[in-house]
C-alpha cells in the first residue's frame, strides 16, 4: 500500500488535470459564443445565431463535466489535505469563498437563463446573459489562481502559533506570481476554446457541411487563437523569468540544470537526464539561449539544482528539496513545443483568410483537426511542471507537501476514493466525449424553436 | 456581535438558502422517476427546476467555502472526519450534475430511464447524507483534544442520524412536490398534489419524532428546557399547516410553509449549536467553537466587507432569474431539455 501522501497526491493529479480538461474549453468557448451571438445582435444575421447555438450545446456538455469535477477541488483541501487547509485556511480560504460569491453564483445563475431563455429575453439581455457568464468564468479563473499563487509565492501572512495568517488582503491581489499566472492561463484559455471550434469547424468543413456556420466560426476563432497563442507565449517567457526571483529549484529542474551555469549560459533542446547521478547526456544545446531568456541579454549564469540544494538545506535543514528533475525538464518543452505549433498553425489560417481564400486548404484543415489535441497537451504540461516544480512544499517554504495531509483518514480510505473517483471520470470523459461527437454530427439546427415550454397563464404565487 | 459569531450567522444563512433552494430541486429530482410516466413529463419536471438547481447548489458551494474561509478548523475536521459521508455526498453530485446536461440529448428510453435514475439517487443521497451529518453535529461526534475526528463512518450512523436523515429528505421530497404544483399545471399538478398530500403526513411525522429524540439524544433539554421557543414551535406550526394549504388547493401558501420549515428549523440547528459548530461526545472541552476553530479578525474582516459588497447583488439577481421563468411549464411547446 503507497502512503498516504503519496495517494492524496495521485488523486489531487488526477482530478485537477482532468478539471482543466474542461475549464479552459469553458473559458474559451464562452467569450467566443458571446462574440458570435453579439454580432447576430448587431448584424441581426440568423447565421450567427445558429452558430451561438451549436457552439452552445458543446459549451454545455463540457460546462456540466466542469462544474461537477470543481465541486470535488473545492473539498479535496478539506477531506485529503486537513492540515494544509488549518495552517492556511486563514489565507487560502478567502479567494476560494470569494470565488463562489462573486464567480460562481454569477456563471450558474445566467447560463440557466441564457440556456432556457432564447424567447423569454430581448435579444439585448440574453447576449448580455452570455457576457456575463464569460466574466463569471473569468473571476472564477483569477481567484482561484490568487490562491493557487499563494501556494507557489506565499505572500500577505504572518506565522502565528503554527499556522499562516492573513496580514494583507492587498498583497494576496497584487502577488506578481498571481499576475503572471493569470494572463497565462487566462490566454490560454482563449487558445484552447478556439482550437476547439477550429477543429470542429475543419472536421464539418472538409465533409463540405454547413459551410455557412462553419466558415465564419472558423474564421473568427483562428483570429483569437492567432492573437492569444502569440501572447500566452510573450506572458509565459515573463512568467519563467520570474521564477528566478521565487522559485529558481523549479527553474533550474525545467532545464535540468545540475551545476550553477557558466556565463553565457546554453538553453538546453534535449537531455537523457540521470537524476540519480545529477547528470545529463546526449544533450543537443543552443548557446545564449538561456541567458536570453532568464535575463533578455546575451549574458548572465543562471544557479544550478545542487547549489539550490545546499542553500535550501541551510535555510529549512536536511531534506531533499529538488522536485521530480525529467518530469519538469519535459513537461516544461513540450508544453513550448506545442505552444509553438498552435501559434503557427493559427497563424497560417488568419494568413490564408487575410489573403481571402477562405476554405483553407485540405491538408491544412486535416491537420487542425488533430491539432484540437495541442491545447489540452500543452494545458496538462503546464499544471505538471508549476504543481510538480514547487514540490516537496505544498505552500513554497512554509509548509511541506507530507505535512499536509489528514492525520485521521488512513491510506486505505484514500484509494478507495482514488479509484472510485479515477474509475468514474473516466466514464464521464467517454460519454462526454461520445455526446460531443454527436452533436457535431447533429450540425446546426437551422429552424429556430423555442427551448423552454410555457402556457399563457402566469403563475399567482 | 462579534465577527466569529457573525461568521456563524452567516454561513447559518449559507446553509438555510441552500436547503430553501436545493431543498425543492433535491425533492423534484427524487421525484421525476415516479411522477413521470412518460419522456415528455418527465422532461417537463426536470424543466421544472432547469434555469435553477446550478445556481441553488452554488450556495452548498459558497458555504463550504466561506466555512473555509471562516472556519478553517471546522471545515478540516468535518471534511476530514466525515470522509466517507462526503465522498458518497460528492459522487451524488457529480452523477446528478451531468445526469441533468446529458439525460436529454440521446433518445433511446434505456439511456434517459439510466440518468433519470441518476437523477434520482443524486438527489435522494444528499438530503440523506447532510440530514445525518447536522444531527452528528448537534449528537456530539468523537473529537479528541487536538480537533481531530477519531471516529470512522459507520459512527456516524445511529438511530437518530438516520431519522434526522430520512425526515430532511422526505420534507425535501414535500417542498419539491409543491414547486412542482406551482409550476406545472393539468395532470402533472395533480399527480404533484397527491405525492405532496401522501408524502407530507410522512414527514410531519417523521420530522417529530425527530424533535422528540433530538431531546433525548443532544443537550437541547438541559439548554433550553421544555418549551423550545419560538423559532422551532413555529417551524412545527408551519408543517402542520402544509396539508391544510394542499387541501385548499393554496399551492402558494402550501409552499410557502414548507420553506417556512425548513428556514426555521435550520435556524434552529445552528441557535442550538451556537457557539459550538461541532460537539465533542468525548469531553464537552474539546468540541470545536466559532472561537477555536476562526481565522483571525483581519481575514474575517476582509471577508466581511466582500460578503456584504457581493451578496445584495447575488440576491437581487437570482431573484431575477425566477422572475424571468415565473410562468407555469406545459407540454404544448416542443422541448429542448
Amino acid at each position: 500500500m503507497p502512503s498516504e501522501v503519496a495517494l492524496a497526491r495521485w488523486q489531487f493529479g488526477i482530478t485537477t488535470v482532468y478539471h482543466f480538461f474542461f475549464v479552459p474549453v469553458t473559458i474559451g468557448l464562452v467569450y467566443l459564443i458571446a462574440i458570435m451571438e453579439t454580432l447576430y445582435v448587431v448584424k441581426k444575421d440568423d447565421r450567427y445565431k445558429q452558430m451561438a447555438q451549436f457552439w452552445g450545446k458543446i459549451f454545455l456538455i463540457n460546462f456540466a463535466v466542469g462544474v461537477v469535477t470543481g465541486i470535488l477541488q473545492e473539498f479535496q483541501f478539506g477531506m485529503n489535505w486537513a492540515n494544509y487547509s488549518r495552517f492556511v485556511g486563514d489565507v487560502f480560504g478567502a479567494p476560494l469563498a470569494i470565488e463562489s460569491l462573486l464567480a460562481f453564483f454569477l456563471e450558474s445563475t445566467f447560463l440557466g437563463v441564457w440556456m432556457f431563455g432564447w424567447d423569454k429575453l430581448s435579444k439585448r439581455m440574453h447576449v448580455a446573459s452570455i457576457w456575463l457568464v464569460a466574466i463569471g468564468t473569468t473571476l472564477s479563473a483569477f481567484w482561484i489562481l490568487t490562491a493557487n499563487a499563494f501556494m507557489q509565492h506565499p505572500v500577505g501572512y504572518t506565522l502565528k502559533d503554527g499556522h499562516a495568517e492573513m496580514s494583507s488582503f492587498g498583497a494576496l491581489l497584487t502577488n506578481p506570481q498571481l499576475w503572471y499566472e493569470f494572463p497565462h492561463v487566462f490566454l490560454g484559455a482563449l487558445v484552447t476554446g478556439a482550437f476547439v471550434v477550429m477543429g470542429i469547424s475543419a472536421y464539418q468543413l472538409l465533409r463540405k457541411r454547413h459551410i455557412e456556420v462553419f466558415e465564419p466560426s472558423f474564421a473568427i476563432a483562428s483570429i483569437v487563437a492567432v492573437a492569444a497563442s502569440f501572447l500566452v507565449m510573450v506572458v509565459g517567457h515573463e512568467q519563467a523569468q520570474y521564477l528566478l526571483v521565487s522559485q529558481p529549484m523549479k527553474l533550474a529542474a525545467s532545464e535540468a540544470l545540475w551545476k550553477t551555469s557558466g556565463s553565457p549560459a546554453p538553453w538546453t533542446l534535449f537531455a537523457i537526464i540521470h537524476a540519480g547521478a545529477h547528470k545529463n547526456t546526449w544533450m543537443i544545446q543552443i548557446p545564449y539561449l538561456l541567458s536570453v531568456l532568464s535575463y533578455n541579454r546575451l549574458y548572465g549564469s543562471v544557479p544550478g539544482i545542487l547549489e539550490l540544494q545546499q542553500q535550501m538545506q541551510a535555510r529549512y535543514g536536511a531534506g531533499n528539496y529538488v522536485p521530480d528533475v525529467p518530469v519538469i525538464f519535459w513537461s516544461f518543452r513540450i508544453m513550448v513545443f506545442a505552444g509553438a505549433l498552435m501559434f503557427l498553425a493559427s497563424a497560417w489560417g488568419v494568413w490564408r483568410i487575410i489573403r481571402n481564400r477562405l476554405v483553407p486548404g485540405r491538408r491544412y484543415l486535416k491537420w487542425m483537426v488533430w491539432a484540437t489535441s495541442l491545447p489540452f497537451i500543452a494545458n496538462t504540461m503546464g499544471w505538471i511542471m508549476t504543481e510538480m516544480g514547487r514540490q516537496p512544499w505544498v505552500v513554497y517554504g512554509l509548509q511541506l507537501t507530507r505535512d499536509g495531509v489528514s492525520p485521521t483518514v488512513s491510506a486505505g480510505e484514500v484509494l478507495t476514493t482514488l479509484i472510485v473517483f479515477t474509475l468514474l471520470y473516466g466514464l464521464l470523459a467517454a460519454v462526454d466525449l461520445y455526446l460531443i461527437a454527436r452533436v457535431v454530427r447533429q450540425g446546426p439546427v437551422e429552424d429556430d424553436h423555442g427551448d423552454e415550454p410555457e402556457s399563457l397563464s402566469p403563475v399567482a404565487l | 456581535m462579534t465577527l466569529e459569531s457573525f461568521w456563524f450567522a452567516i454561513i447559518a444563512v449559507l446553509f438555510i438558502g441552500f436547503f430553501f433552494l436545493e431543498g425543492f430541486d433535491y425533492g423534484v429530482g427524487i421525484l421525476v422517476p415516479f411522477l413521470g410516466k412518460t419522456d415528455k413529463e418527465r422532461r417537463l419536471l426536470i424543466n421544472t427546476i432547469g434555469p435553477f438547481w446550478d445556481a441553488n447548489e452554488v450556495w452548498f458551494i459558497t458555504a463550504g467555502g466561506a466555512m473555509f474561509a471562516a472556519f478553517p478548523g471546522w471545515y478540516a475536521t468535518l471534511f476530514s472526519g466525515f470522509y466517507m459521508a462526503l465522498f458518497l455526498l460528492l459522487v451524488a453530485l457529480i452523477g446528478r450534475g451531468v445526469a441533468f446536461e446529458f439525460r436529454s440529448k440521446v433518445e433511446h428510453p434505456v439511456w434517459r430511464t439510466f440518468w433519470d435514475w441518476v437523477i434520482f439517487g443524486g438527489s435522494l443521497l444528499p438530503p440523506l447524507l447532510w440530514g445525518i451529518a447536522l444531527a452528528n453535529m448537534m449528537h456530539g461526534v468523537p473529537i479528541d483534544q487536538n480537533k481531530n475526528y477519531v471516529g470512522s463512518f459507520w459512527d456516524l450512523i445511529s438511530l437518530y442520524s438516520v431519522v434526522g436523515g430520512v425526515s430532511m429528505t422526505l420534507l425535501f421530497i414535500l417542498h419539491g412536490a409543491l414547486f412542482i404544483s406551482l409550476r406545472t399545471s393539468g395532470v402533472l399538478q395533480e399527480r404533484a398534489r397527491a405525492a405532496a398530500t401522501a408524502i407530507g403526513a410522512w414527514a410531519t411525522a417523521l420530522t417529530f419524532l425527530f424533535v422528540v429524540l433530538s431531546y433525548l439524544e443532544t443537550d437541547m433539554f438541559t439548554r433550553r428546557g421544555i418549551d423550545p421557543g419560538v423559532v422551532p414551535v413555529l417551524a412545527g406550526l408551519a408543517l402542520f399547516s402544509v396539508q391544510f394549504f394542499i387541501r385548499a388547493k393554496r399551492d402558494g401558501w402550501a409552499f410557502f410553509m414548507t420553506g417556512l420549515t425548513i428556514v426555521l428549523s435550520t435556524i434552529t440547528v445552528f441557535m442550538d449549536l451556537f457557539p459550538r459548530v461541532m460537539v465533542s461526545s468525548l469531553n464537552p472541552a474539546w468540541s470545536l467553537t466559532i472561537y477555536n476553530t476562526a481565522s483571525n479578525p483581519y481575514s474575517l474582516k476582509v471577508m466581511t466587507i466582500v460578503a456584504l459588497t457581493v451578496v445584495p447583488f447575488v440576491l437581487l439577481y437570482q431573484g431575477w432569474s425566477y422572475w424571468v421563468f415565473r410562468k407555469r411549464l406545459s407540454s404544448d411547446h416542443p422541448l429542448e431539455y
